[in-house]
């Protein structure tokens, strides 16, 4: 069995057409493992987010496939990818995404409600994971009553609260202070990343660095650099 | 309730300045229509009053009557004729029309006057007071105590006035179904005294009132009228014949059905704006639920949830404000015609249906169109 959790292969995506084209991603691949943290860096506008939310099965690509457990997600039909965001994949976006008519609580419990948990159960287990990020005590608050970090926080637990096997990351420290950004990433691979699952994290904050077990650069939409990490191998 | 509808309603409740604004474009549809509708209805309940009150179960007339109270005479052998039918049980003559009252003050009153046929009475109002055998007595009539009562200066028993120079006595009060359109009072006497009394044409049979043996000879009679070149229509044919002429042939159905026609679309642009930008403001939210894995038909129920949950508390609220409004009304204004019918509550809720129907379509589509992408990508 190999270890790849999600693959990308020569996956290309554009905007508009004729004079307007932008080509987003250029002819990317790549494989992300189970237990590690890959990073991928990059200029603003080198089509890191165009490339993420295709591996997540937000954003359909215009070539290439995105291999999980063995099968495309970009052949399967709307309702199987809609249910492979759901039950596979963790989305961290950039702004966070909360609902402010919804309390804190109802805000991570719903993935658990669109598993068709029941509504107690469901806000029940969305505080054990609001525990986790540490933040039980907000519960009954809406989001923004919150400071940035801790809504951060907040989208983690609703990103992690349906248990999925890779959890991605857009930008997570961009509108944090440098420290707030240290603790989110620390606390994430110390306290999320185990075997079984894997984190693709989006950045252009060096500060953060340090946790990456690969490092892939893109420039103007290609995958121009790869490293491993490897003050982290055992 | 599933827990994607919960949140669907508090993503709808907790927004409270949109949803009140919701609320209040549906409910002022819902008053509007219900109000021009029942105030319509009203109308047409009352201009069919006579018909209602006689109570007769089948109606001949000139095929030109196209409303109770102005009456074409007819001459004698239809009468005689109808008592020759199969199937009737018993035939009789009603006299209709009009006269001037001259009241104890000397003013003077319009007023209809209803000549129930001497040997049976067929059609007699319910009295409240007298004695129905006094309409036989000199000069008897009957006063109908209605909503326009007061206009003849509110008579009681033996009260007595001056009708085209007769002298007219009250010996009983009446009390009927439904009050009259024209607003003015009705008098019964019998048939024979009001047509002396009251100026005619060489024919004076308003109307042939026929009891039919059973309803099954029903059809039957009316083929045998049909023959004679009359028309015989049974309590509900002639209620319906009289509304369809108010609501076609005169300016007052055109107007009301293009009042509430204005209504519905005020109230559905009203709603449909309020809950398209409802809609718009939340798209965001809408494509992080499909991000997180919401499938279409749930953010579908979603929306039609939140639609239907508006326009059902929207329409309970327009109707509770309209029949406390016409509820009011009628304590002040006694003529007022307004009412609420079961047909008028299934219209306006037809019309709640169609326009959470068409707001939501408008929202669904929206919603299947985002690209959560679109949005995250800041
Ligand atoms: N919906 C879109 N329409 C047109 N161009 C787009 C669209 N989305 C992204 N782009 C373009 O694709 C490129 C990559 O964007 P993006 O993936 O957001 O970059 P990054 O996340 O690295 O900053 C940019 O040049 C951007 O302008
Ligand atoms: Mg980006």
């Amino acid at each position: 069995m190999s270890n790849v959790a999600i693959r990308a292969e020569n996956l290309v995506k554009w905007f508009g057409e004729e004079d307007a084209k932008t080509v987003a991603v250029k002819n990317a691949s790549f494989a992300a493992e189970y237990g590690q943290i890959h990073y991928i860096v990059g200029p603003s506008g080198s089509g890191k987010t165009t490339l993420l939310s295709m591996i997540s099965g937000i954003l359909k690509p215009n070539e290439g496939s995105v291999i999980l457990e063995g099968e495309d997600i970009w052949g399967m039909s709307e309702d199987r990818i809609a249910d492979i965001r759901l039950n596979k994949i963790g989305f961290v976006f950039q702004d966070y995404h909360l609902f402010p008519r919804l309390t804190t609580a109802e805000n991570v419990a719903i993935p658990l409600i669109l598993k068709k948990m029941g509504w107690n159960e469901a806000l029940t287990v969305a505080i054990e994971y609001l525990d986790i990020v540490g933040l039980k005590e907000r519960a009954q608050l809406p989001p923004y009553k919150l400071s940035g970090g801790e809504q951060q926080r907040v989208a983690i637990a609703r990103a992690i609260a349906g248990k999925p096997d890779i959890l991605i990351f857009d930008e997570p420290t961009a509108s944090l202070d440098g420290d707030t950004g240290r603790k989110i990433v620390d606390f994430v691979k110390t306290k999320i990343l185990n075997e079984k699952s894997c984190i693709i994290i989006v950045t252009h904050d060096s500060r953060i660095y340090e946790f990456a077990d690969t490092i892939m650069k893109m420039e103007d939409g290609k995958i121009i650099g790869f490293e491993k990490n490897h003050s982290h191998e055992k | 309730m599933s827990g994607i509808l919960k949140i669907a309603l508090k993503l709808l409740v907790n927004d409270k300045s949109k949803f009140t604004a919701l609320l209040v474009g549906i409910t002022f549809a819902v008053f509007l229509m219900v109000m021009m509708t029942s105030m319509f209805s009203g109308i047409l309940t009352r201009s069919s009053s006579s018909v209602y009150n006689i109570g007769a179960k089948i109606w001949v007339m000139d095929p030109a009557v196209n409303n109770a109270t102005s009456s074409i005479p007819m001459p004698d052998y239809v009468l005689s004729a109808a008592r020759g039918i199969r199937g009737v049980k018993y035939a009789v003559p009603l006299f209709f029309g009009t006269a001037q009252v001259k009241l104890k003050s000397g003013a003077y009153q319009a007023a209809t006057v209803v000549g129930l046929d001497d040997a049976t009475l067929y059609g007699r109002p319910e009295l409240i007071k007298g004695n129905i055998n006094d309409i036989y007595g000199d000069n008897a009539f009957i006063v109908v105590k209605d909503a326009e009562y007061t206009k003849l200066e509110k008579p009681d028993v033996g009260t007595d006035f001056e009708i085209n120079d007769y002298r007219g006595v009250v010996v009983g009060l009446a009390k009927v179904a439904s009050s009259g359109l024209f607003g003015i009072p009705t008098i019964y006497t019998t048939y024979s005294r009001a047509i002396t009394y009251i100026p005619t044409t060489r024919f004076t049979t308003s109307y042939v009132l026929i009891e039919p043996k059973s309803d099954s000879d029903i059809p039957y009679i009316q083929q045998q009228i049909q023959k004679l070149g009359y028309q015989a229509l049974t309590r509900d044919q002639f209620v319906k014949k009289i509304s369809d002429f108010y609501t076609f042939k005169t300016g007052m159905g055109m107007n009301i059905l293009l009042m509430t026609t204005i209504s519905f679309i005020v109230g559905l642009s009203i709603s449909g704006q309020t809950f398209y930008t409802f809609i718009l403001e939340n798209l965001e939210k809408f494509g992080a639920l499909k991000a997180i894995g919401a499938k279409g038909k749930e953010l579908i129920s979603m929306i039609l949830f939140q639609a239907a949950f508006t326009s059902f508390i929207g329409y309970g609220l327009g109707v509770g404000l309209a029949s406390t409004f016409m509820i009011l009304a009628r304590l002040r204004l006694p003529d007022y015609a307004a009412q609420i019918t079961f047909t008028i509550l299934g219209f306006a809720f037809l019309m709640v249906l169609i326009i959470a129907g068409v707001s939501s379509y408008i929202g669904v589509r929206k919603v299947l169109q985002i690209q959560p992408f679109d949005i995250f990508r800041g």
